[in-house]
Order: C-alpha cells, then structure tokens, then sequence
C-alpha cells in the first residue's frame, strides 16, 4: 500500500536523523571507558584476616574516627576536622561493609597510592598487608548486616559532596531551625551556615576546588560514566583530586541507588503511569480507526 | 454518505468521544493533584510552642502555617472570674502543666481581618467590621459568627503542637467548642 | 440591518443563528469546507501539529504555576519542586520536553511534504510564507524555552547566540547588551526571555497560526498529484449524494476522521518517548546548574538547530555569519526561486525529484557534522555540505526553468 511505503520511508528518514544525532554523535564526543567490574586488579590479593587481633590494631583509629556502631565518638566536630585535616574524616561504621576488602587491605598500607590521589589526608595505618588484613577482617566482623542507599551515599560520598535535594551538605543534614517572629532573624540557621561555609572554604582548598552537588548527577552524566569514575576517577578525569574510594558491588548499588533517589524521584511514576497512556492511545486508535472506516465506507 | 451508514457511523463517533472523555477524566486528575499544596508545604505545618514561655496577661503572637496564633496565658483572677460569670468559657482554655492557655487563630471569624487585643477592657476588637470577642476569644458582638477558632494542637509536656491533633482538641470538636481549621 | 426575531428563545438554535450565523460558520469552516479526496497521511500533519502545540501550551501552564523566573532559583524549581514535588510535575515537564523536540521533526515533515508535492506555488505562496514566519515563531519559541531551567546548555547557547547579533566584524556589542540588558546572561535576560517564551512569542504563534489557516481557505489544500480540481462542481457532485465520484471530501467529519486516526498513531509513538525515551529531548548537559565561569566541553544546539548551526561553524566568522544568515531566510524564497509552474510530486518533475532528495539528504549531513565536535574529517565534511546547500539554492531557478511543462 502506497501509504505504508511512505510512511517506511518518513520513519527511515527519522531514524537515521536519530541515529545520527544522538547515539552516533556521543559515541564520537566522549571517549569510553571500560570498567573493570570493581576488581581492582592493580592490586594484589590480601591474605586472610584475623578480626580479634585487628580490633586491638583498630583501636588507633578512633584518634581521628568516630565507629558509631560500638557507641566511640570522633575526637572532633566535623568542621574541626577539617580545619585540621581539610575534610571529615569518616565514621567506619560502614567501612568492612561497602569497601572491597583488598582494596581496603592496601589502602591502609599506603592511602595516597592506592586513592591516586596525591595529598590523601590520612597517613598509612598498618604496618603490614597482614596487620591490613586483619583491620579490615574487625571492621567486616563489626558492620551492619543492611545498609540503607543514603548511609552508603554520607559514608562514600558525603563529606566531599553535597546533596541538596537531599538536604544533605558535607557536615551533615540541614538542620530544621525556627527564625525569630519578630525579626525573622535564625540564628540557627546562620550559624550553621557559616560552619558548612568554613568546612566548604577549607574543603575547596583541600581538593583544589569545591566537588560539585551531586543532587541531580544522574541524570547529567550516564550510569556508566559515574560507576566508572567511581571505580577510578583517573579514568575519566584525568590529573582529578578525587580519591579512588574502593567501593564494593553492594556500595556502589547502593549510592547509585541514593542518587537515583534525589536525581530521577519520578522514576517509579514513570513505569507505574506510562503503560495505561499507552494503552489509552491503542484503544483511542483503534476506535479512531474504526469511526474513520465507517465515515468514509462507500468514498472509494 | 449513504443513510444506512449513518447508525454505525455515529455509534463509533460515539464511542470514540466517550472514550477520548476518559483519558480527559484522567488528565484533569493529574491537573487537579498538579494544584494541591506541595509536600514541603504540608510538612511545614506544624509549630511547636514552648508554653513556659508565656508571661500571664500577656498577649503573644505566634506564626503557624502563615497565619497569627494568639497565645494568652490567663492568669488565676481572670479563672475566678470566668467560673462565676462565664464558666462556659472556660472550655476554651487549654490546660498545660498548671497554666490556662487560650490559643487560637488570630483572624476574625467574620471576614478574617486581625482583632486586636485591648488590655485595659480585657478583650479583642476587630477593626475591619467591629465584632468584639472577650479575654478567651469567645465572640460578644456581632458580626462573627462565633469565637476564634482554636487550630488543631497536641499536649506534648510543656509543649504544645500546633497542627497536631490530640485528645483534648478532639475533645473540643466533639463539644463544638471549636470549627476544624 | 438585520432580522431579529423577538420570539426567538434566547440561545435557541435561531437565536444564536441571528447573531452569530453559526450555520454559515459551520459550512464555510467544516462541513462544506471541501478537501481533495487524493490525500494520504502526511496531510495530517497540520492537525498533528495543532495537537502538538496544545499539548506544549497545557503542559506549560502547569510548568508556569512552579517555575521561579530567577538565576537564584531557576534550576532547582525545575528539577527539584516541578520534578519531585508537584504532583504529575514530572509528566508536564516531560510532554514540554518532548513535545519541543518532536514538534520540529512534524514541522521539518510538515515542510518537506510541501515541497515534495509543490504546496506552496501558484496561489499557494501566502500559505507557505505564513508557515515559514511559524518557523520562525517556534524557534524562538524554543530557544527562549531552552534558557529557563538555566542550565549550563542554557547559560552558554544564551551567551552564544545573543553574541551572533555582535554580527562578527561589525563589533555591535552594544546591541548584545541591550538584548540581554547586562554583560552577560543573567537576571534580566533570564526575565525578558521567560516574558518572551510564555506570552509574546505564544501570542505571536496563536495569531500565526489563525493566519496560516486563512490563507489555506481560498487555494485549498494541495493533492498527492498536484491536480486543479473544480472544487464547486466536485463540491455539488458530493452534495448529490455521489461521493464516490466526487473528488472532494467535507473537512468535517470525512477528513477529520482520518486525521484522528493518523493523531492516535503519532499520540502512541509521542508517549512512548515521554515515558520510556526522553533523553534525547533533555540534554544531560543542562543539568548541570549554569557556571558563567566553565564553559562545558561540548556545546551544541538541539537537534533542530543543528543543519543552521552547521552552516554558520565552518567559515571565518563574518562568511559564517551571512551564511547563517541567508540559510534563515532562504526557505521563504522557495516559491520565487522555483521558476516552474508545474504543480507536481517531485518525482515527475526531472530533475527537481534529484534536488529534493539531494537538499534532504544535505540538511542531514549538515545536522550530523552540527552535533560532531568540529575537528578532523567532520569539519571537512562539514564545509562541503554547507558550500553544497547553497549550491542547491542557486541551481533551482536554473533547472526548474528548464523544467518540461506538464
């Protein structure tokens, strides 16, 4: 039918015009990256950990780290720390659990080598790959059996990044504060902005600039791009001040997950509401179909 | 068009109408929820009041979901004084640790301008259209309809949420004291 | 002076007549508004495109309702309150998205169709003329739309474009403040934008669009053969009853019907994107909140702008600015340049069906090699087919005056 053949030959039109412009065209505009599945390959494997003798090796670490699950605080607030250090360092609750292990075994032999990140703040912690091992053993022994995507999110990515659609900036949640009702004045407010300003300040000139929100990263950069960076950000950035952070399969899930969160919330929507449209305009068709077959009956 | 056509002809136009009037139904559901307030909005109501806070005889105004909350600790002559000439009014008062409280939406309930407090005669004149409430906001001249209402609130020790729904405000919906804001 | 009955019920159907002559509106507007029965889809695409426009126009109302017209606030309303907050905000967001995207591929088919069949001479100039001034009217439309998330695509194709009116070595930087009533694109570019992009343009579309309807009214729409029909002996044929001898069919409800139909076909495909394929309508790169202080590594314009764009990138700037400049305006040549008087399908007319087919085949290359980074073989190829596209402009007075009369 001659109708069909012209539109077979709109649609090919169409589709060339598509091809070309969107996935031919960024193929060409950003190289690619190959991932290497978080295996971490370029370091080899850790011996096997004894969790009783890495707790009593472990016990240093709380000179500058809080482990909120056995109720030890950090020494110091998080904008002390970073006055101190240039960031806050992390609370380990999380660690044996979104960190692969081997990754963490030489990360605490040489942190600057294994993050590939020049001025890594935290001095190498063990004193052998096997002492490693053993630390790493303790902090898998002591971890949380669930995590949910946002502690992963605040333990991996928080203290550097931002997230204000999550309400959440690199010293913590906003907190909720209540302005005074005759001059409208939170002081609340303003000191705890002035604390994130300090921690921001000494953040930037830790890492050479502020790293950016990633309140809506997914949906600026593709899935691929932020697991590969993630897995070793001198892949795509390179000469970048982001640290190698060694995550697990679980860890990685899980940040993509909280970034899916703040970044694409109507995603559920989407798939709940989008199959009934469709199927609407199939019924609609379809009647259309049938009321224009019985308006032109006896036209030809 | 040959007549014979026609039945069928308006029977599918028909049917075509009604079902694109559906999807219709359907967009103006996804239209009306596009105008209901936002979650942040709804969140935002609630304002929580620390009643230790308020000297008696003096008249505070609080914000709760954009609109003025008086708040008017009574002090004891002002109870002596109600049980023997209003006692009903006395329903009105809300009861925290050992303070009679009268908290309510400072908006008249004729046309919702602010009555203002009067201290010397011990009640709220609204200037707009001159209705007159007394010290615990119960209406005494016309032309409210009746007293300010009291937002919905919960008792949590000294402190009292607004926006809350207790016992007690339930309680005070139940014997009409009130209106639902 | 005319008759009024006193009798007449108020609103009755006589009533109404009296005042507002709805039955001859009726006639003239629909059911003796006559169109050629020898059509197929493609000439449902105005009515595609009316569909598309309303789906943009009640979209963007709820859009309105949320978004904050300021550099402070722009972006998070967009991608924050209208995305996670409002209630179906997302699915308006994304009809506008799309809708702005795909109503370009129906105009270019919508243009295409024209000049394939040869709509738009011998007393059909008005209706090409008046379509190209809706050209016009919806990219602004679009650009202007492209601004308001205030995105990093946003923030540099604003400062892009607005610096094409330096018009190169003519240095007019003034004229470039003065449209953006600052230095750069900021607050007040961002208001006058959001002014233009929810009421003068829209306006100016709406009255556009009244206009390229009227001038459809007395030439009548083209047909698949390009053939002069007598449309008042068709018109009486049809009225007698004999429609299938009749080569007209009524607007309402014959063509109606099947443009209802060809709408649910494109509905089908148009929410598919919107739910399942919207990428390619929202640029990854516009969310990223507006940083006058990096420009991003790949800017480019949608996919719409791309074969204009193209034809402006490959020549030294004042070259590349009158070639942009002439590639604007010279679709509204078409009907003066194409010297034939053959109204016919491309495919019968000689050599007129090679130029057709080179010209969109062109414009392609010219949108591709606009998206490619300009470096290598792409600038080559590039060049070519920018020398090349107005090497077609200046053939088609030359073979369409050699061009045999049918």
């Amino acid at each position: 039918m001659k109708e069909l053949k012209i539109l077979g030959i709109v649609a090919a039109f169409t589709l060339v015009l598509y091809w070309g412009v969107e996935p031919f065209a960024h193929s060409q505009m950003h190289k690619h990256v190959e991932g290497e599945g978080l295996k971490y390959s370029d370091l080899k494997p850790a011996p096997k950990g004894d969790a009783a003798r890495g707790e009593a090796l472990a016990a240093a670490c709380v000179g500058c780290h809080s482990i909120n699950v056995k109720n030890m605080p950090a020494p110091m607030d998080p904008v002390m720390s970073a006055q101190t250090y240039g960031v806050n360092p992390p609370d380990l609750s999380l660690a044996g659990k979104v960190m692969d292990e081997k990754f963490f075994a030489h990360f605490l032999l040489n942190p600057a080598e294994v993050t590939k990140s020049k001025h890594f703040a935290m001095p190498p912690s063990a004193g052998s790959l096997q002492d490693a091992a053993d630390i790493v053993a303790y902090f898998k022994s002591i971890a949380p059996k669930e995590v949910t995507p946002k502690e992963t999110y605040e333990f991996a990515c928080g203290r550097c990044h931002a997230n204000r659609y999550g309400n959440w900036t690199q010293i913590g949640e906003v907190p909720k504060t209540k302005s005074n009702i005759k001059t409208g004045v939170d002081l609340d407010a303003l000191e705890f902005k002035k604390n994130l300003g300090i921690y921001q300040n000494k953040l930037a000139d830790y890492m050479g600039k502020l790293p950016p929100d990633l309140s809506i990263i997914i949906r600026a950069r593709s899935e691929h791009f932020l697991e590969t960076l993630v897995e070793n950000p001198q892949s795509q950035l390179p000469g970048t001040a982001m640290p190698r952070v060694g995550l697990n399969k679980e860890g990685m899930e899980k940040v993509i997950e909280y970034l899916e969160e703040t970044g694409d919330p109507s995603k559920h929507a989407r798939s709940a509401v989008g199959p009934w449209v469709i199927l609407f305009f199939f019924i609609f068709t379809i009647l259309a179909y049938l009321w224009k077959k019985s308006i032109w009956k006896g036209h030809y | 068009m040959a007549n014979n056509t026609k039945g069928r002809r308006d029977f599918m136009g028909m049917a075509l109408g009604g079902f694109t009037a559906l999807g219709g139904l359907g967009a103006l559901y996804a239209m009306k929820r596009t105008w209901d307030p936002l979650p942040s909005v709804k969140a935002a109501g609630f304002t929580t009041l620390n009643m230790k806070d308020y000297k008696e005889n003096e008249l505070v105004v609080e914000k709760w979901r954009g609109k003025p909350i008086f708040v008017l600790k009574q002090s004891a002559e002002t109870i002596e004084k109600l049980k023997k000439e209003k006692p009903d009014d006395l329903k009105r008062l809300i009861k925290v640790g050992d303070g009679h409280y009268t908290v309510c939406v400072g908006l008249c309930t004729h046309l919702g301008c602010i009555p203002g407090f009067r201290p010397e005669t011990q009640d709220f004149l609204c200037a707009c259209h001159g209705g007159v409430y007394d010290i615990t906001a119960e209406v005494t001249k016309a032309p409210p309809p009746r007293g300010l209402d009291i937002p919905p609130y919960k008792i949590d020790g000294d402190k009292l949420v607004l926006g809350e729904t207790g016992p007690e405000y339930e309680k005070m919906l139940a014997d009409g004291i009130t209106m639902p804001v | 002076m005319a008759h009024f009955d006193e009798n007449a019920k108020p609103f009755s159907h006589q009533w109404l007549n009296e005042r507002l002559a709805i039955d001859t509106l009726k006639r003239v507007l629909s059911t003796e508004y006559w169109i050629p029965k020898n059509i197929n889809f493609l000439w449902a695409m105005g009515m595609v495109l009316a569909a598309t426009f309303g789906l943009l126009l009640i979209s963007g109302i709820f859009l309105l309702m949320y978004y904050q017209p300021n550099v402070d606030l722009a972006f998070d309303s967009v991608n924050y309150t209208i995305m996670s907050e409002v209630g179906y905000g997302w699915l308006w967001r994304h009809i506008h998205g799309v809708g702005a995207s795909v109503v370009f591929l129906i105009i270019y088919i919508h243009m295409f169709t024209g000049i394939y069949y040869g709509s738009y001479k011998r007393g059909r100039e008005l209706i090409w003329l008046s379509g190209m001034l809706l050209f016009v009217a919806f990219s602004a439309e679009a650009f202007s739309g492209y601004m308001l998330p205030w995105g990093q695509m946003s923030y540099w194709a604003g400062m892009v474009i607005t610096n094409l009116f330096a018009g190169g070595s003519l240095h007019a930087d003034s004229l470039v403040e003065w449209i953006r009533g600052d230095y750069v694109p900021g607050q007040a570019f961002l208001n006058r934008f959001f002014m233009l992009h929810v009421l003068l343009i829209p306006l100016a579309i709406i009255g556009l669009i009244v206009l390229h309807f009227g001038t459809l009214r007395i030439p009548h729409v083209n047909n698949q053969d390009g053939e002069e029909i007598d449309f008042e002996e068709a018109a009486k044929l049809y009225k007698e009853g004999k429609v299938k001898e009749s080569k007209v069919i009524p607007f309402n409800p014959v063509f109606l019907s099947k443009d209802v139909f060809v709408m649910g076909v494109y509905f089908i495909f148009f929410f598919y994107l919107v739910f399942y394929h919207f990428e390619f309508a929202m640029d990854p790169v516009n969310f990223d909140p507006a940083d006058p202080l990096k420009t991003p590594a790949h800017i480019y314009p949608e996919w719409y702008f791309l074969w204009s764009y193209e034809v402006l990138r490959p020549f030294s700037t004042d070259v590349g600015l009158i070639a942009f400049a002439i590639a604007q305006v010279i679709f509204f040549m078409l009907p003066f340049l194409d010297k034939s008087p053959n109204v016919a399908p491309a495919s019968k007319r000689g050599l007129f069906k090679y130029w057709f087919w080179a010209m969109l085949i062109d414009m392609i290359v010219l949108t591709f090699m606009g998206k490619l980074p300009p470096e290598g073989i792409w600038s080559t190829i590039g060049l070519l087919a920018a020398i090349f596209f107005f090497v077609l402009w200046i053939a088609l007075p030359i073979i369409t005056k050699k061009e045999k009369k049918l």
